[in-house]
């Protein structure tokens, strides 16, 4: 399992921001110029300027959190740009909503898609335009279903139209939004990671569609952070970082490594790495897991010990996670804790010494119309009242005691927890498992959505935990973040581990040479 | 947003009431208003008779309703109550026929109750049907068995010992009234005092979390759902004893009042909040006005206008409450 890979040079690399090499070559079809979004507290896009080509596929590449989702965002209508200026076919036009994005010609696949599931393929791709094939009142199926079979067969495709959206895979249901995106006469087709949830034939069967779309001069905006289809479909390559361009390629121009080059970079200002510390004898053990998703997933976590679990979302970190906990069933694998097997069940692993901390704590993590004091003793009821009494002054006790210890901000125990800002949220769902007396700490993003305050003041508890000698495992989309917290790190890609880095091989640059396909 | 450095947190209210107390707060009052009211415009309200009569009806709807509450303060729904408490009268009331022991109609009914919750149990966890439609189904497949059973008849006349449970006095106060208190009382214990009772209201609250904080959620429902069939049955030998008689219509029209006693009581459908007393609270609301519409003479075709009135009017009232409470 270990990738032998040379000694990275450490620091963050520095990428120098090229200018956009467009000039010269025909009238772009849309132009973003120096397009800004903020929200509190997050610049989501920071001066973008963006070309888009009719019959050119222009790749947007970018880590977690670059800004790839609110551009889309902006050129779909869904957010309202705070500055810039946006030029379709040399025209100065407003995107103020959905309904221009569509005036303009842009459509986008989304990863969800938004088929009716119980609407066949041609109502599906003439929902809410049947007016079109109405003959006084009647909708004309005969007509719908032709013109429907009229659309696919432009993308190649010959698919009963007749069939529901619910009895179609998902590849399929992808096809159909691509049909009725066409049919719409967009010009502009956004594509949101499009092969994420498809296999490898049918990404094949999508690169021949999109080959046919580029004949027809329709545009394509196509998020992915595939290394090959990257290299396969892009005529220009833009690489985004922190909501910015920071580079931007035609594709006989640049290699992988450059483009991995100039994803990376991010850093915390000011973090030191945390101290390695001797580790201890091994906590959790992991052998050929098994899931309905997962394949072949072995770990080791020590005493002491701080272990990253790095990869792109969607790579399976979460779902490794849950299976450990007992959340999602096994196939087949041993987990043993301390040497022993324990039932995969999360009341059973919660006993046993095991917490672990969602990735979406709202949804997940927290009761949020109940109080703090209800939130942070959930985990710990069976261990602080053995015999099943309750006793209210005792809960009160143990929950002050974490908001001293875990400085949350709130006026006591019996504060809703749904009034706590996202960092003291998180802390509540930190101390919840401190109540557990837990050993094993696996952290699901532990400071998603958590300002900068309570993300170092969850840092120095993790470091803290792993002083107490339990063992941590930490999932983190922010590569500087993992480096970091972490003394070695677990790389994942399409479910499975694809590298183990030690402590002096981990760096942006060599998490993401293996967790980018190559 | 926290800042680490001030010394303590800016955030801080003066103290008030939590919405709970407000709710039962404002219930009790709504009922000394009604009482006050109708002592003055009708000499027989305040007798001990009728506020005996009308404590009396509260307790056998509050039966059927405190398992319901239990049961969607955790955040599901048991439809099957009713026909539940069908069954078990016409088991029960045949069962003591048959062997002239009302231990035996007790245990027959008593078994019946949380056998049917057990089946909705497994039916939701195991099956993974939503709680609405399984106890839905049970709510037919119970009935149906109790049409089948009694095949037309009615089982009527019971000895006097057994009779006492649902028209006997103790200290002066009828049996169903001593059982309601008790019951009520162990019921507010379980909710506040057991662990058991806590995870209840996490899991109404948000089950996903409730399940990765390690509750075992399944098997908490199950219990709950046999809970409520347990009351169901306990309500059934209650109502088979008052009325001398079982027969297979009796237990339906019961499930509607104590939904909607759960509903004035103030714990909300949608789970992890509410609370036992607050449905005695509702059951007696809910008695006390069909009570005072009798005595002042409107007719009986007007009794459900206003009990749907007086549910649309606490869920507002209670949906305001709370928005106040959450700024």
């Amino acid at each position: 399992m270990l990738a032998n890979r040379e000694s990275p040079d450490g620091g963050p690399e520095t990428m120098a921001v090229r200018p956009g090499r467009d000039q010269g070559t025909a009238e772009p079809l849309l132009r973003l110029i120096d397009i800004s979004k903020s929200f509190p507290g997050v610049h989501a896009l920071r001066g973008v300027s963006l070309e888009i080509h009719a019959g050119e596929v222009h790749v947007i590449l970018g880590q977690n959190g670059a800004g790839k989702s609110s551009l889309i965002k902006v050129l779909c209508g869904a957010y309202l740009a705070d500055d810039g200026v946006i030029e379709h076919k040399g025209r100065r036009i407003a995107i103020q909503g959905p309904a221009d994005a569509n005036g303009i010609g842009v459509g986008v696949i989304f990863q969800e898609f938004s088929l009716a599931p119980y609407l066949d393929i041609a109502q599906n791709i003439f929902l809410g335009r049947e007016r079109a094939f109405a003959k006084a009142g009647i909708i004309d199926k005969a007509a719908m279903h032709a013109a429907a079979r009229d659309v696919l067969a432009q993308l190649g495709l010959n698919y009963d139209t007749w069939t529901f959206a619910a009895d179609l895979g998902v590849a399929q249901q992808q096809m159909v939004e691509i049909a009725k995106a066409l049919s719409q006469n967009s010009s502009i087709l956004v594509m949101d990671e499009p092969t994420a949830a498809i296999s490898e034939r049918e990404s094949e069967r999508l690169f021949e569609v999109i080959a046919r779309l580029k004949q027809r001069g329709v545009a394509i905006v196509y998020i992915s952070h595939r290394m090959r289809e990257v290299v396969a479909l892009g005529d220009r390559i833009t690489v985004m970082r922190d909501g910015a361009v920071v580079a931007s390629y035609r594709r006989d121009e640049v290699s992988p490594d450059e483009m991995v080059g100039a994803m990376i970079g991010r850093s915390l200002a000011g973090l030191k790495r945390r101290e390695a510390l001797a580790a201890g004898a091994p906590v959790l053990t992991v052998t050929n897991l098994q899931t309905a998703k997962l394949t072949d997933i072995s770990l080791e976590i020590r005493a002491g010990e701080v272990v990253g679990l790095a990869g792109l979302v969607g790579s399976g970190r979460t779902e490794v996670v849950r299976a450990i906990f007992g959340a999602d069933p096994l196939r087949t694998g041993v987990i043993r804790l301390d040497g022993a097997d324990f039932a995969q069940r999360p009341d059973r692993s919660t006993r046993a010494g095991l917490a672990l901390l969602p990735e979406d704590r709202k949804r997940e993590g927290l009761a949020l119309p109940l109080a703090v004091g209800e939130n942070a003793t959930a985990a710990a009821l069976w261990r602080l009242f053995r015999r099943g009494w309750f006793a209210p002054s005792v809960a009160e006790k143990v929950c002050r005691n974490l908001i001293t210890r875990l400085n949350i901000a709130t006026p006591g125990p019996a504060q809703f927890v749904r009034n706590l800002s996202g960092g003291n949220q998180q802390k509540v769902v930190l101390g919840k498992w401190l109540a557990a007396g837990s050993r094993l700490f696996m952290l699901d993003e532990p400071t998603r959505g958590v300002d900068i305050g309570a993300k170092t003041e969850i840092y120095r508890l993790i470091d803290d935990l792993a002083k107490d000698g339990a063992a941590v495992l930490v999932i983190s989309s922010e590569l500087p973040e993992l480096i970091h917290l972490c003394d070695r790190a677990y790389v994942m890609r399409d479910y499975r581990i694809v590298g183990h880095l030690g402590r002096n091989e981990l760096s942006e640059k060599a998490i993401l040479d293996l967790a980018v396909h190559q | 947003m926290t800042t680490m450095d001030s010394p303590a947190p800016v955030i801080r209210r003066p103290q008030q009431l939590a919405p709970g107390t407000v709710a039962v707060v404002v219930r009790l009052g709504l009922i000394a208003c009604i009482a006050v009211l109708l002592s003055s415009l009708s000499p027989t309200f305040a007798t001990t008779d009728n506020l005996l009569n009308i404590l009396r009806q509260a307790s056998l709807l509050f039966l059927v309703a405190s398992g319901l509450t239990l049961v969607i303060i955790a955040g599901g729904l048991d439809l099957s109550i009713g026909a539940n408490l069908t069954l078990c009268a016409c088991l029960s009331a045949a069962a003591i026929k048959a062997t002239s022991q009302p231990t035996a109609g007790i245990a027959v009914a008593l078994g019946c109750g949380v056998l049917v919750g057990l089946t909705n149990g497994v039916l939701i966890n195991r099956v993974k049907i939503p709680p609405f439609l399984a106890t839905f189904g049970m709510l037919w497949v119970a009935q149906g068995i109790a049409y089948w059973f009694m095949a037309g008849q009615v089982v009527y006349g019971f000895s006097p010992a057994f009779r006492f449970f649902g028209s006997g006095f103790w200290l002066g106060v009828p049996v169903p009234i001593w059982v309601m208190l008790v019951t009520g009382a162990c019921g507010v214990i379980f909710l506040s005092r057991t662990t058991i009772g806590r995870e209840v209201y996490l899991m109404g609250a948000n089950e996903a979390a409730a399940v990765l904080s390690g509750i075992p959620v399944a098997r908490r429902r199950t219990l709950l759902y046999m809970v409520s069939g347990l009351m169901a049955g306990l309500a059934a030998l209650i109502y088979v004893a008052r009325l001398n008689a079982a027969e297979p219509g009796i237990g339906e029209p019961l499930l509607l009042p104590a939904i909607a006693a759960v509903l004035v009581g103030g714990t909300s459908l949608f789970g992890g909040s509410g609370g036992l007393f607050r449905t005695l609270l509702g059951a007696t609301i809910l008695t006390l006005i069909v009570n005072a519409l009798n005595l002042l003479n409107v007719s009986a075709t007007w009794h459900p206008f206003v009990t749907g009135a007086i549910v649309v009017l606490a869920v507002l009232a209670d949906a305001a409450v709370n928005r106040g409470a959450r700024r």
